[in-house]
């Protein structure tokens, strides 16, 4: 796609418009060719007006080429353009005020005033909720009617299934297929991986234990001082997942960096297996058998230039058999990440590749290696599969079942909704910063899906749930 | 609760801050290879040679008939730069007239290590502080101070060695170990500001730089440091005892201050590879957020760092007091901390890279003074030529369009990359 964009150049082959070969040497190439392309990450300026942004990179100009700027025409544009896409974006809202979904809409206008046929959306519906996911697809829909084609990258299969007139299956760089859209999951997915996936997670009933990690009370801010988590109660025991449910930005990301002692707490208690570890150091969470795979692996969970062996010792260099207080032993680690590059399945040419040559799903796999081979009372997994290739999820999924029969307390923090019905044995549904259930993971998904959207009317919420939410819609029946 | 948020605070400021600076340096160094800084050097050269011939008033002279006797111009630009080139050569590494002497018998061995000796001990204090720049950046800090933690450690070791009598081995000793703790504290003050405050380290180091340099003027002049029998700017004599002994005899400047920067190379190599502390602070240097929640505390390890790197330079500048001008005086410390910013450059930041960074501008330095005194070149040509080197090292994608690499199809892309959108 990158190729299609101008961004990279192809080594060989063509690439041919409306039965015309063309050469795209940049991003500039590929609009005048009818090309637009909505990137995966937004690259719009966050202090720009939706108007500034869309006209940037070919601003209209009054008297010539060094004349004013003609912000009323782009104006006029962005409303033409959404009105008549059915795109609702506000002209002059300043951009990083919207909310994600709105963001993207942006970017789809900016693409569409560029007058593109072809829209390729990169990965999508990756940042957006479930309700703003159908906009999208509705978006979509509109825009195909008048007559755009549309390539609609995405990991989702529900989605193309729902939206693609036909499908086209790549693996590693080779096209494996093209399907129509009332292909299987099943099918499409044995098509990604190149084998057959068992997509639910095969596991036995829960043999709960003590209760390991409890929460009480937990008030925690997000980096701009806004109350991020809002009194939240939890209680994780021993052989349990319990699966924390919602759409992201509503406090998961904070109440498990404030467990992890990685952000301050306001108020209220962590405690594991009964010992307070409110505001402890991140280290000593650690080594009292917390594993922790952060949301963000590039950022917060892998230091890319280091080797696939370093990174497996990342929080357990200074102790034996890799290290001491002093010392490391370069010996023992590599000997080590043989043996957990084998266990783990974690595909890369060496224990001394660079992290960041290997791909997604390997890069998730050596977080998960390296929480996983230490004895753990509490397993903390936020996002532990977001981005990753099927092949993968099955395994690091397998891997959460096998950790919790082993008598570990899983927390598990998923954006995903069919992840935490597959793994969870209880999910607690996360908005604006508070529980405001705990249910079954056989409950409807419209039902969860109901409560993630702040709804909580018809359900017998346990736990810290209040009736109160603001901004909850008419309550609807479940 | 307070207690906590204060602790945590910074740590999570610092660990999210990823600065212009270090974004840009860290793809300067991504883009850089060997070949390219072996290419810069080549083409460095080939500049000076250029200078060279632009700035001789009687081979310009000869280009004025270029058409008629091109080869008059030519011979003479041949000759010119390939003299001064090869006076660079004999200053720094060896003369063969001197070893055809030495033959003879018409003069001693001195003279044939005599430019050897040159060399090495213009590179020693900038090994250290090349190494004092490259460590803080391996751990993700840009330490400009180099100069005044330089300048502290020269203070406190002509200090120790002008005012604690001791034995020979021990003064020498004390007045060393003096210079690297003077060093340390200097590099301390930043390290702790940036841990605590967050206060940038580039503009608290340039800040201590010019406090080490005012500080040194005004302690030269101090009763018990000040020579009372001279009536310039200068200290007393370091004591003998506490002198960086000779290695080749008193008649060539070489003295221990490069076996001990090479000692420190090794050093710097094995705590960057072998201890924890070096694995905390490539971690940190790398990927601050991901070593905060893989339980490294940044802000130890950015203050124990400058700690480590303010000891070094300390260390380089206890090397030139010590090992050759044997007093303060203001210029005691010369440029060596901030050639040591060009050194790490060069160096890729690698330990053994910065040694033979510094070896080369050594032998640059030991060479120009004999280009300047026979071929009538200025000392200034190798200034030149250093920063041509940094020039170009700071422009690879211009080196490897210059040499047709094929990297470079890859760089301009990657500038496409970045512009696209």
């Amino acid at each position: 796609m990158n190729v299609l964009y101008g961004l990279l150049q192809p080594d060989e082959g063509e690439i041919i418009v409306d039965g015309v070969p063309v050469t795209i040497r940049s991003p500039r190439d590929a609009i005048n060719a009818g090309i637009g392309m909505v990137h995966q990450h937004f690259m719009l300026v966050p202090v720009f007006t939706v108007t500034d942004n869309v006209m940037l990179g070919h601003e209209p100009a009054r008297g010539g080429p060094l004349g004013w700027l003609d912000r009323r025409r782009a104006r006029r544009e962005v409303v033409e353009i959404s009105s008549r896409y059915g795109l609702r974006v506000e002209p002059d809202a300043v951009v990083e005020d919207l909310p994600v979904g709105v963001q993207q809409r942006v970017e789809i206008v900016k693409a569409l005033t560029r007058e593109v046929n072809l829209l390729i959306l990169d990965e999508p519906t990756a940042v957006l909720t479930p309700q703003e996911t159908d906009e999208l697809l509705n978006v979509m829909r509109t825009l195909k009617d008048s007559g755009k084609s549309i390539v609609f990258i995405t990991h989702k299969l529900k989605e193309v299934k729902a939206i693609a007139d036909r499908i086209t299956v790549i693996r590693r760089g080779r096209v494996v297929g093209t399907a129509p859209p009332d292909t299987s999951e099943e099918d499409l997915a044995a098509m990604m991986v190149g084998r057959s996936v068992i997509l639910q997670v095969e596991k036995g009933p829960s043999r709960p234990g003590e209760p390991v990690l409890q929460v009480a009370g937990l008030v925690v801010n997000d980096e701009r001082g806004q109350r991020a988590v809002a009194g939240v109660d939890l209680e994780v025991r021993a052989g349990e997942v319990l699966g924390i449910a919602g759409v992201q930005g509503n406090g998961q990301t904070e109440l498990v960096e404030a467990i992890m002692g990685l952000r301050p707490v306001v108020a209220g208690t962590v405690a594991l297996s009964g010992v307070p570890i409110t505001g402890r150091r991140t280290k000593d969470i650690l080594r009292a058998g917390v594993g922790y795979v952060p949301e963000d692996r590039s950022v917060d969970g892998l230091v890319k230039e280091f080797t696939v062996a370093e990174n497996l010792v990342l929080d357990i260099y200074d102790r034996p058999p890799y290290g001491n207080g002093l010392l490391l032993r370069p010996e023992s680690i590599v000997a080590s990440a043989k043996e957990r590059i084998g266990q783990f399945d974690v595909r890369t040419p060496s224990a001394e590749a660079a992290v960041g040559t290997l791909s997604g799903g390997n890069q998730q796999k050596v977080i998960v290696a390296r929480e996983m081979s230490r004895p753990l009372k509490l397993f903390v997994a936020a996002q532990p599969t977001r981005g990753v290739d099927v092949g993968s999820i099955e395994f690091i999924h397998n891997r959460v079942i096998h950790e919790r029969d082993a008598g570990t307390a899983v927390l598990l923090v998923s954006s995903e909704l069919d992840e935490v019905q597959s793994l969870a044995d209880r999910i607690a549904v996360m908005y604006r910063g508070k529980i405001l259930a705990v249910v079954p993971p056989d409950t409807p998904r419209e039902e969860i899906g109901l409560l993630m959207a702040g709804v909580t009317a018809g359900v017998d919420g346990r736990g810290t749930s209040d009736g109160k939410v603001e901004a909850a819609p008419e309550p609807e029946s479940a | 609760m307070t207690a906590t948020e204060q602790r945590e605070t910074p740590e999570a400021t610092l660990a999210r801050e990823e600065t212009f600076l270090q974004h840009f340096l860290h793809s300067l160094w991504a883009a850089n290879t060997v070949t390219v800084t072996v290419l810069s050097i080549v083409l460095a050269v080939i500049v000076g040679g250029i200078l060279i011939i632009v700035s001789d008033e009687d081979v310009l002279n000869t280009y004025s008939y270029f058409t008629a006797r091109p080869s008059d111009a030519l011979n003479a630009s041949w000759d010119v730069v390939s003299d001064a080139y090869a006076n660079l050569f004999k200053g720094s590494i060896v003369d063969p007239a001197a070893v055809q002497g030495w033959i003879d018998g018409s003069n001693g061995w001195q003279a044939v290590f005599s430019p050897i000796s040159e060399t090495l001990t213009y590179a020693a204090p900038l090994v250290f502080t090349g190494l004092a720049v490259a460590l803080a950046f391996r751990g993700g800090l840009f330490n400009i101070g180099g100069q005044g933690q330089a300048v502290i450690g020269a203070i406190t070791a002509a200090v120790a060695g002008i005012l604690i009598p001791l034995p020979i081995v021990l003064a020498v000793t004390v007045a060393v170990v003096a210079g690297a703790a003077g060093g340390a504290v200097w590099g301390f003050v930043p390290g702790v500001l940036k841990a605590r405050t967050g206060a940038h380290e580039v503009i608290t180091t340039i800040m201590l730089n010019y406090t080490a340099g005012l500080f040194l003027t005004w302690i030269v002049l101090q009763r018990g440091v000040h020579d009372p029998d001279r009536t310039d700017a200068i200290s007393k004599p370091v004591d003998s005892a506490a002198r960086l002994p000779h290695l080749l005899g008193d008649g060539l400047r070489m003295n221990l201050g490069i076996v001990l920067a090479v000692a420190a190379t090794w050093v710097v190599a094995w705590l960057l590879n072998r201890t924890t502390f070096g694995f905390e602070l490539r971690a940190v240097g790398a990927n601050p957020d991901a070593a905060r929640t893989a339980g490294m505390s940044v802000t130890r390890t950015y203050t124990l760092l400058m700690v480590v790197a303010g000891a070094l330079a300390g260390l380089g500048g206890a090397t030139q007091v010590l090992g050759t001008a044997y007093a303060l005086t203001p210029a005691v410390a010369g440029n060596i901390g901030f050639d040591g910013l060009l050194v790490a450059l060069l160096g890729r930041n690698r330990p053994w890279g910065v040694l033979l960074a510094a070896l080369l501008f050594g032998a640059l330095r030991a060479g120009g003074n004999r280009m300047q005194s026979f071929s009538g070149i200025s000392l200034e040509l190798v200034t030149v030529l250093q920063a041509l080197i940094v020039i170009f090292i700071a422009a690879p994608a211009l080196v490897k369009a210059i040499f047709r690499l094929r990297a470079a199809r890859a760089a301009r892309l990657q500038t496409s990359v970045a512009k696209g959108w």
